[in-house]
């Protein structure tokens, strides 16, 4: 990190230490995340998913149904919170799928705070429904034309803004990643999807899943559910963005495809040449789309806590179509690569068995994407 | 064991002048051209000359050193075709040269063969701008060893307890960054600068060189007044390629401006 920002993240540090503490602070963000985000969200049983595939039972943590349509909201909301409370008038964000973007607009909005969106060219193309939908909420949308054009390029583009405007604004980061306190951070504010999760589980089926399924990005959604589980005997799946097939080399699976390296202020798996220089990433859920991944994964997959895999596009678009069909539940290309996972482990398993996949987020935002793919015009 | 850097300048010093350090990106848009560039950084005037090594995300620079470092990568070049660049360089130049590198490439390269290479190719600095001294302990003791002088930044936000460490770890000189900002951005000519430097001076003997956003004459001059030395980098990238004609000429503007002769 430069050091014109590590002042600032020290005070970020200190703030977040004692926001733990703060009574009055938890009050407000427990109050809202249940009369403004809708928490806690529903664990629902997938009975027409699960007989379909014939195995495992299927629950889904419903974080498609927190407000703004994905888990982002926890993260981004106290974070906004936390900006208000250290006296910062402004907040800026990067944003890949747009939902990070829409989530800290959402805070913005809900705190009167001044913001802005940094997103790449590519991703806003894809995700023009988002980018709507940010300046709606009064957030200034900034595109980064840069690089690869994508999450990436809009953080190197967010961590420039905050290096400038540092005194007065705070850099709401969308997930596990970045320079201490932000991956800590991130988590804390995640961490809600399991506790909840595990209180619905065991009033549901008296006893604690099998199997944890999360996509993996930056890593946010997946940290948020495996934490609190992560002492307990269940097998953790992290699923990330297989591309068109890791032999292609466009994708983005950074353990299949990556070597570690030092990016964005932390150390992790990273997709890189051997000169050290980022390469570019594919994906169909823009998301997922993004070179590295959040430094608690690589410790946990090294600890052997948590196993990792990819679903590719194909993959993760038919989990989308079949999700659709059989539940009347649209979930977001990201969430869909967790369910191609899904599809292919619960056949494999006896019916006794229980698998819970978090719904990151709800596909609205990629139907027009999905249906360009699909070479139809809406 | 006194570094390049170290003798330029305490030869300065002895002379009564700040250093004119003027920067360019190795390799935009090639490295033939950024020979060229860099022997006419010394016959305008220049004692330390700072050369980017570029990389794909540089998080620490405007938009002009941005596009440059996007050129010389389209051009193939890396940091290890740097360090072999100058090598080849050493035949025709004892200037100081001080290196400008992301760390991701560093550490990919590995440090201490890194340090070991660059030391050996006559490089005679590096600065990491995104690493600061609390994370780089094994990259400042392996580059004091080799006599490679490990430069650190700092900046308007930097608090007494920041100075204190990074003076501590930098040599040849200590870099400050005039703005909160990244390369290239409107410099404010006010008397932060002045206040900040002498900060800094309260902590240290080393010199202090100036850098971020300096493009005019009139700016390097007000600057050189209150620091050891000046450096310039994308007035001179953006010049090299929107009026590479008017750039001899710029730079001996620059050099006069820091000799305080405007």
């Amino acid at each position: 990190m430069p050091e014109t920002l590590i002042p600032a993240l020290k005070e970020l540090e200190e703030a977040f230490l004692r926001s733990k503490k703060d009574k009055e602070f938890q009050g407000e963000l427990s109050y809202l995340q249940k009369t403004y985000i809708g928490r806690p969200t529903p664990l629902y049983f997938a009975k027409r998913f699960t007989e379909y595939l014939g195995g495992a039972k299927v629950y889904l943590k419903r974080e498609d149904l927190a407000h703004t349509g994905a888990h982002k909201i926890n993260n981004a909301l106290a974070q906004a919170l936390l900006a208000k409370k250290m006296g910062k008038k402004r907040v800026i964000a990067e944003t890949g799928a747009g939902q990070h973007g829409v989530a800290t607009a959402t805070g913005a909005a809900l705190f009167g705070l001044k913001c802005e969106i940094y997103m790449g060219t590519e991703d806003m193309q894809r995700q023009a429904l988002n980018v709507f939908r940010m300046r709606l909420l009064g957030a200034k949308v900034t595109e980064v034309p840069v690089g690869s054009k994508t999450l990436k390029d809009a953080i190197n583009e967010a961590l420039r803004d905050w290096t400038t405007n540092v005194h007065t604004t705070h850099y709401v980061l969308g997930t596990v990643f970045g320079p201490h306190p932000f991956p800590v951070m991130v988590r804390d504010f995640q961490s809600i999807i399991g506790k909840e999760t595990r209180r619905q589980i065991l009033d549901g089926e008296g006893r604690l899943p099998d199997y944890l399924v999360a996509c993996v990005g930056g890593g946010s959604n997946a940290i948020g559910l495996f934490y609190e589980f992560l002492d307990e005997d269940i097998h953790m799946i992290g699923v990330e963005a297989g591309g068109r097939g890791i032999e292609t080399g466009e994708h983005a699976a950074r353990f299949a495809g990556g070597s570690i390296g030092v990016f964005q202020g932390c150390k992790t798996y990273l997709l890189q040449d051997e000169d050290g220089n980022v390469l570019g990433t594919h994906s169909v859920s823009a998301g997922l789309d993004y070179a590295a991944i959040g430094p608690e994964h690589p410790y946990l997959k090294d600890k052997g806590r948590i196993n990792y895999t990819y679903a590719t596009d194909d993959e993760a678009l038919s989990a989308f179509e079949l999700l659709s069909n059989t539940e009347g539940i649209i979930p977001a290309l990201e969430s869909a690569h967790a369910l191609a996972e899904v599809v292919k482990l619960a056949p494999k398993l006896s019916q006794e068995k229980i698998i819970i996949v978090n719904l990151s987020g709800r596909g609205d935002k990629d139907v027009q994407h999905v249906a360009k793919i699909k070479g139809i015009e809406l | 064991m006194t570094s390049g850097i170290e003798k330029a300048f305490k030869k300065l010093k002895k002379e009564n002048k700040k250093a004119f350090i003027p920067y360019i990106m190795a390799g935009d848009p090639s490295l033939e051209k950024t020979r060229d560039i860099v022997l006419m950084f010394e016959e305008c005037g220049a004692d330390i000359v700072e050369l980017g090594v570029p990389f794909t995300d540089p998080i620490a620079d405007g938009p002009t050193i941005q596009r440059a470092s996007e050129r010389a990568l389209k051009a193939g070049v890396t940091l290890k075709k740097v360090i072999a660049f100058v090598k080849e360089l050493r035949k025709s130049t004892q200037i100081p040269i001080v290196l400008m590198t992301y760390y991701n490439p560093v550490f990919k390269y590995g440090e201490e063969i890194f340090i070991k290479d660059a030391k050996d190719a006559g490089v005679d600095g590096v600065i990491v701008p995104d690493l600061p001294p609390d994370e780089g302990e094994e990259f400042i003791q392996q580059s004091m060893k080799a006599g490679l002088s490990a430069i650190f930044l700092l900046a308007p936000t930097s608090t007494v307890g920041r100075i204190k460490k990074v003076v501590k770890a930098s040599k040849g000189f200590i870099y400050y960054v005039t703005i909160t900002g990244v390369t290239g951005a409107a410099l404010l000519l006010d008397s932060s600068i002045e206040t900040l430097v002498s900060e800094i001076r309260k902590y240290t003997d080393k010199p202090i060189a100036v850098g971020f956003g300096v493009s005019t004459p009139e700016e390097a001059s007000a600057v050189a007044k209150v620091s050891d030395g000046v450096i310039v980098g994308s007035a001179i990238v953006r010049r090299l390629h929107e009026s590479p004609d008017e750039l001899r000429n710029y730079l001996i503007s620059l050099r006069e401006a820091i000799n305080g002769l405007v």
